[in-house]
């Protein structure tokens, strides 16, 4: 009696040994590293490795060890101070075409990595950093939409020669007043021809007769999520200069983006460069004048230097064609005729009109499109104050040539990759009038506070699972003790499956472990009193055994079932914090049953199995 | 080594009535002070801007608050968090400035009014309208909570037990959001997790007493209902003791080391398991009593017993 089958062990063992080989990585120290990546104008390649190595051996620098991946470098420190001090004299010898990140890296055997085995994310409340959330002003940018209507209609108005009143605009429509109604009849046709996405109605309203062009609600939940999508590529584009490690830049509900930079020291700085505007501006290519000639210095009037995203440089005209706040969408595709990658780009009214006159007296010359962003940047003046100064940046990030006029609608082909197109739409949406923004939410952990915050966390796991152990060790005895080996365990593998699904551990997640910890050895216990129990009722220790586990079994169910209910509804209602808590409690009911019933009974059954037993140590 | 001997039964039922007398005032006394005093809710709710100061030295509040004026900050309150080396600094919102310039404004009047230098250990912004979707949100995610345990409870056990355990955790939740209104203990995020959590383990704890009520009701040929839940109670009460006293166990480690940030999640679970166990003993098997559950009631159904007959 009391035997398990030899694949049961076999479960139970292949499950231990699977979780401590997970969990181990947590076991290595983090160095303070740094990650060198090239940006737009660079890559890192063994010519940089080099000179990153003289750079740091000239300047007294130890680096511990160097990764380098083809694109990315992993340098690795022995203190933090090493890592700062080569943050310095990087960012001084490399310039401005390369990125240096701080992070933390965890210097892992290559067997370990083989098996893809990583420590688990920490939290921000545990590393330090910043989270910022973000509302996108949705009635704003339903508002400039329906702006955006009322300037096409006036203008369709106006070409078919139907003679209106007044151009009116409402919450989510735009409504057009006739003195007649034939005229209105007319307009009713033309502007429902025009605009088939919008709802358009007539109505009457005494002496005066009205078209209704309402924007439906699957057009606002287009542009909701354009106003959405472009304010997230922009945040990324920023983002990605800053040169942050792993920074997070996600989509949370209907309108709202959270950012989440780990280790960064400066919030003023970040929020500033967050808040930031970005628009585009359409302008022909002078190739009347010489390049050399400008860039020596000698700049033609009516003319100005600009740089390609790689760093050459170009002239353009001054005369500006159409400017961002006159796209009204942008979007990547294929070219129907070619099938080559294209971006697809619609004008409002004004810029249609703009760009039909410039392109058709331009035919066969090259255009171009320059990316401005303009940035907030506090500094200390000599004074001692801070100020608030605007950073214009200036890119050219295509140049086309013009087949053809063209006006609302038009593409850009020539594009080398699907990928190139993309990025170049998604460039064109972040640059077209773009819904505002605020950030609602802040919050910001120095770093200090999270070493605390890892200190205490850890004590307190360490110190309950001790506290615990020595009560069941003296309530139970040997019965005790293989709870406690089961709880030691219970906690490796929650520490293995959180690293696995690489699920962020945050402070409330660890309070969601020291509970658990509590909690996983109410099914030890419950099986251990039934055990008891049988054996007052004199049933023999075998028999015992055996009953215990089997009629604790439903009642652990039912108990952790109801508590998993718990923790599902807090893990999808909880934001950050509360989800953290929720995954771990989660994880940690589902593992300790495992341990507790399965893993506790293997040991039970190794130790009593079939044994000639007189009496338990219970 | 073995604390409750078995043989000494205990009349639970018995007491139940100064039990139920004990919950009703206890239950009043805390819908009165909500009523009456309210939540000292945190700023997750009701949306605000505090930034968290650490100092090298023992920092003067009285120099921080002076300093804070002095900047236009005549709202602000300081207080220290954890040590006195560390300071906690609430802003009220300023017309001439946004809500993320404030802290940043914040902490450089501090630092420069600081005699040595300080760090930022804490920022803290939460919008009004977040503040009330996670006041929506934490009020749903309860409601939500509670729907699918009666659901589930319900489909398990029977109609009766379910009512019973949602008393309960009525009981438990009321009376440990009443005493974070009593003693003004503010309520944050953290907290409203941890009262969640409590609903967790409450049912938990019922639910393993009802397991055995009804295993009981089914074995037991003789005794009144309140009888066998009498038994039920004595045969699982050194578990129910046991679970609470490791749980107790851990939450005491996290109260005492896991940092102020912590404190209120493991005073809220602390309050909460003392008050769920009581309430698995008497609240809730006193409620199904109430509610006349008898042992017809508790008879498994015909496929059930099929089963039990052909076993030998």
């Amino acid at each position: 009696m009391n035997r398990y089958p030899i694949w049961k062990n076999l479960l139970v063992l292949v499950v231990v040994l699977t979780g401590v080989l997970y969990a181990a990585p947590n076991l290595f120290d983090q160095d303070p590293a740094m990650e060198v990546a090239g940006t737009r104008r660079a890559n890192v390649d063994q010519g940089t490795v080099a000179a990153v190595q003289d750079a740091l051996k000239t300047a007294g620098v130890e680096i511990k060890s160097l990764d380098f991946s083809g694109t990315r470098l992993l340098l690795r420190f022995h203190d933090p101070e090493s890592q700062l001090k080569a943050k310095d004299v990087l960012s001084e010898a490399l310039g401005d075409n390369y990125n240096q990140a701080l992070t933390l890296s965890t210097d892992l055997p290559g067997w370990l990595r083989a098996i893809n085995a990583m420590p688990m994310n920490l939290g921000l409340d545990l590393r330090g950093g910043i989270h910022v959330l973000i509302d996108v002003d949705m009635e704003a940018a339903v508002k400039q939409s329906v702006e955006r209507y009322a300037g096409d209609i006036r203008t369709l108005m106006r070409n078919e020669k139907l003679r209106y009143v007044t151009v009116s605009k409402g919450d989510v429509s735009v409504s057009i007043k006739f003195r007649d109604a034939t005229v209105r009849d007319r307009a009713l046709d033309a502007v429902s021809n025009e605009f088939r996405d919008l709802d358009v109605t007539a109505k009457d309203d005494g002496d005066s007769f009205l078209v209704v062009a309402k924007l439906g609600k699957s057009v606002q939940q287009e542009v909701s999520k354009f106003a959405l999508e472009q304010n997230i590529t922009t945040l990324r584009n920023r983002v990605n200069a800053l040169g942050v490690a792993e920074p997070v830049i996600q989509q949370q509900g209907q309108r709202r983006i959270v950012v989440q930079l780990p280790g960064v020291q400066d919030p003023a700085r970040i929020k500033d460069l967050l808040s930031a505007t970005a628009t585009l501006e359409y302008r022909l290519e002078d190739t009347e004048h010489n390049i050399e000639d400008a860039v020596a210095g000698r700049v033609p009037p009516g003319a100005r230097l600009y740089r390609m995203r790689d760093g050459r440089p170009v002239l353009l005209k001054k005369r500006v064609i159409v400017t961002g706040d006159q796209i009204t969408n942008a979007s990547s595709g294929l070219d129907q005729r070619s099938g080559s990658p294209a971006v697809f780009v619609n004008l409002d009214g004004p810029g249609a009109r703009r760009m039909r006159n410039v392109t058709s007296d331009n035919v066969g010359k090259p255009m171009a499109v320059v990316f401005i962003e303009t940035r907030y940047e506090k500094y200390q003046d000599k004074d001692g104050n801070t100020v608030k100064r605007k950073r214009k940046v200036e890119e050219v990030i295509s140049i086309a040539t013009i087949q053809e006029p063209f006006g609302k609608r038009f593409q850009t082909t020539g594009l080398d990759s699907t990928e190139e197109a993309h990025d170049l739409a998604l460039l064109l949406r972040a640059g077209a009038l773009a819904a505002p923004i605020e950030i609602v939410e802040e919050r910001t952990i120095g770093p200090s506070l999270g070493a605390d915050n890892i200190e205490q966390g850890f004590n307190s796991v360490v110190i309950g699972l001790i506290l615990v152990m020595i009560f069941m060790a003296l309530y139970y005895r040997t019965f005790g003790l293989v709870a406690n080996m089961a709880l030691a365990i219970n906690l490796v593998l929650i520490i293995a499956v959180l690293s696995m699904l690489q699920a962020t551990l945050t402070l409330p997640g660890i309070a969601g472990i020291v509970l658990t910890v509590g909690m996983a050895v109410d099914a030890n216990v419950l099986i251990f009193e039934r055990i008891r129990e049988e054996i007052r009722n004199g049933n023999t220790p075998q028999a015992s055994i055996h009953a215990g586990y089997e009629k604790a079994l439903s009642t652990i169910t039912d108990a952790n079932i109801t508590t998993l209910i718990a923790a599902a509804v807090l893990f999808s209602f909880g934001t950050g914090p509360i989800k953290g808590f929720a995954i771990t409690l989660f994880i940690g009911i589902l593992s300790s049953m495992f341990t507790a019933i399965i893993g506790t009974r293997s040991v039970i059954n190794f130790i009593y199995g079939g044994k000639r037993l007189s009496k338990l140590s219970i | 080594m073995q604390l409750f001997k078995l043989n000494r039964a205990i009349d639970f039922m018995g007491m139940r009535k100064f039990a139920v007398a004990l919950s009703v005032t206890l239950m009043l006394v805390a819908i009165a002070s909500i009523a009456t005093r309210g939540m000292d809710l945190g700023i997750d709710f009701t949306g605000g801007t505090l930034i968290e100061v650490g100092y090298q030295q023992s920092a003067d509040l009285g120099k921080v608050r002076d300093a804070l004026a002095a900047a236009g900050f005549q709202d602000a309150t300081a207080q220290h968090f954890g040590t006195t080396r560390e300071v906690l600094v609430n802003l009220a919102p300023r017309a001439d400035m946004s809500n993320t310039e404030l802290s940043d404004q914040a902490f450089s009047v501090l630092k420069q009014a600081a005699e040595s230098g300080i760090e930022l250990r804490r920022v803290e912004f939460v919008g009004p309208q977040v503040g009330d979707e996670l006041t929506e949100d934490g009020g749903l995610a309860m409601l939500y909570a509670l729907i699918g345990i009666l659901i589930y409870v319900a489909v398990r056990f029977e109609y009766r037990f379910a009512a019973g355990s949602i008393i309960a955790l009525v009981h438990d939740v009321l009376i440990t959001i009443g005493i974070f209104s009593l003693f003004q203990i503010e309520f944050d995020l953290p907290v409203l997790a941890a009262v969640l959590a409590v609903i967790g383990y409450s049912l938990n704890d019922t639910i393993v007493v009802y397991d055995r009520i009804r295993e009981n009701f089914r074995k037991m040929r003789k005794g009144t209902p309140a009888e066998i839940i009498n038994t039920s109670l004595n045969q699982t009460l050194s578990r129910t003791i046991m679970t609470s006293v490791t749980t107790l166990l851990v939450l005491g480690a996290l109260f005492v080391l896991g940092g102020e940030i912590i404190h209120g999640f493991a005073l809220a679970l602390i309050i909460g398991v003392v008050v769920g166990t009581y309430s698995s003993i008497y609240v809730a098997s006193a409620a199904v009593l109430a509610l006349g559950i008898s042992k017809a009631d508790m008879m498994p159904v015909k496929k059930e017993g099929a089963e039990v007959d052909a076993s030998p």
